[in-house]
């Protein structure tokens, strides 16, 4: 089953208006997804890393419910079916 | 705290429910709400918790009513327009419940003020619109040691939880830095659905009230993910961060400047200091383009805000397709990019010049050519 990234809004107009990517491709970790993303959908994935390749402060990045910050950062593994969720700071009020 | 016969009456509907009962009215009589913020998500809030009865809500909030705020934030009416929101605030909920004692604060929240405001409360409501004053209000709190009632959004989606509890995150366990100035927008830059910030404020009120009930389940460790287009509701789990510098190390001890640490500073809001990118004036562009230049001009707005008006000879390029539209532009033109308030294109500027092209923005965007240079452009 293919891995389910689910974007926030802010980010639609960098997947062509999708809110949900998939990724056929196999990834075993958070990192592989993210390389995936950043050859699918270009400038999509300078919006959630820095050029150093690590996460923007201001963003996070779930699998299914747990932050990758507490688990094993960018190789989080992840698996098929899994759901990765990144979500940005909004600030509206 | 003694409820009169109008109270017991007022409140039958909760007197009559389990875990809420004669105690728990009592003990929201005895509360103390804090609203940091009285627009779009301090509206129903303010309207809930003085429905249900809080014995003191306080408001803070320097702004006054206007008319595109008449969209969303409910607590205000078409008679307030040009008024303070305190005004209009304290009237309506003396309306909705005599019985609130409505403590207001006509003034920023500040490093200087903010302890000082917040130590009065029991709780917090987080209805602000802007990083610097939810990093200033979540620092208050866990200096203070209260909860933090936290609610924010952005166009159809919303975000709610409750920070600052005794063993639960605080903010910055979840985003520990803001992001970069102008790279999220405002609801009025952005925009937003109106009834979206009803229903996340709505959702801050529940969380107060079950606070001060003690009662279900609160979003403590949790961040509740709201996509109203779908009407999807999500939760992830939301840590206690032992580095962060508030809650864990506790290395932040004081209030700091907080718009010079968020970039939004009076030094840094223009956009040319927020980006560093060269600007022309509204002014200026309309001379060159009079004169016949030879200048590519570039609307990095969506198409749906194209309709709503363009500048002369414009080509849209939404700011999304900018890394694949650049394979077609000309290096060899000079090249203006605007947007509606000029902080998209600033963005799109800094990205062109980077890739070695002439770009140069359009200070203050449609808004301030409308103001300037053509007025039938319609400001929106």
């Amino acid at each position: 089953m293919p891995i389910a990234v689910v974007l926030p809004r802010a980010l639609y107009p960098y997947s062509r208006g999708s809110s949900t990517l998939t990724l056929e491709d196999p990834c075993t970790t958070v990192a592989d997804a993210l390389s995936v993303i950043g050859s699918r959908w270009p400038g999509l994935l300078d919006r959630v890393m820095t050029e150093q390749g690590s996460v923007r402060e201001h963003v996070n990045i779930f699998v299914g419910e747990e932050s990758i910050r507490f688990a094993g950062g960018l190789a989080t593994p992840v698996g098929d079916g899994d759901t990765i969720m990144i979500v940005a700071a909004v600030s509206g009020g | 705290m003694d409820l009169s016969r109008d109270e017991l009456l007022r409140y039958s509907r909760h007197l009559i429910l389990p875990d809420v009962a004669l105690d728990g009215q009592q003990r929201i009589k005895a509360a103390r709400v804090l609203l940091v913020g009285a627009g779009g998500l301090g509206s129903p809030a303010a309207l809930y918790l003085a429905a249900a009865g809080v014995g003191t809500i306080g408001i803070v909030d320097f702004d006054v009513v206007d008319i595109s705020n008449l969209q969303r934030q409910v607590l205000h009416g078409t008679a307030a327009v040009g008024r303070p929101k305190l005004e209009s605030a304290r009237a309506r909920i003396a309306d909705l419940n005599p019985n609130v004692n409505v403590e207001t604060y006509e003034t920023r929240l500040t490093s200087e003020n903010a302890l000082e405001i917040l130590s009065g409360y029991d709780m917090i409501v987080d209805g602000t619109d802007n990083f610097a004053t939810r990093y200033l209000v979540n620092d208050a709190c866990v200096l203070l040691g209260k909860p933090n009632v936290y609610g924010s959004i952005f166009r159809f989606d919303g975000q709610a939880s409750v920070f600052c509890t005794p063993d639960g995150p605080c903010y910055r366990c979840l985003f520990p830095t803001p992001p970069p100035p102008g790279s999220v927008p405002s609801c009025a830059e952005g925009g937003v659905l109106g009834v979206l910030p009803g229903l996340v404020g709505t959702i801050q009120a529940t969380e107060a009230l079950k606070l001060i009930l003690g009662a279900g389940e609160a979003l403590i460790g949790r961040l509740l993910l709201v996509d109203a287009l779908s009407m999807s509701f999500r939760t992830v789990r939301v840590r206690r961060d032992p580095n962060c510098p508030a809650c864990g190390t506790r290395e932040i001890t004081q209030l700091i400047d907080y718009d010079e640490y968020c970039g939004t500073s009076s030094t840094t809001t223009t956009t040319a200091n927020m980006t560093r990118v060269p600007e022309v004036t509204p002014l200026e562009l309309a001379d060159a383009l009079a004169r016949g230049a030879d200048i590519e001009l570039l609307d990095v707005r969506e198409p749906y805000e194209w309709r709503l008006g363009v500048l002369p000879n414009a080509k849209l390029v939404p700011l999304g397709s900018l890394p694949a539209a650049m394979a077609t532009l000309d290096g060899q033109r000079d090249i203006v990019v605007y947007c509606r308030s000029g902080l998209r294109s600033a963005d799109a500027v800094q990205r062109l010049c980077a890739a070695g092209f002439r770009a140069t923005n359009l200070a203050g965007g449609i808004l301030r050519w409308s103001d300037e240079v053509d007025p039938s452009l319609p400001k929106y």
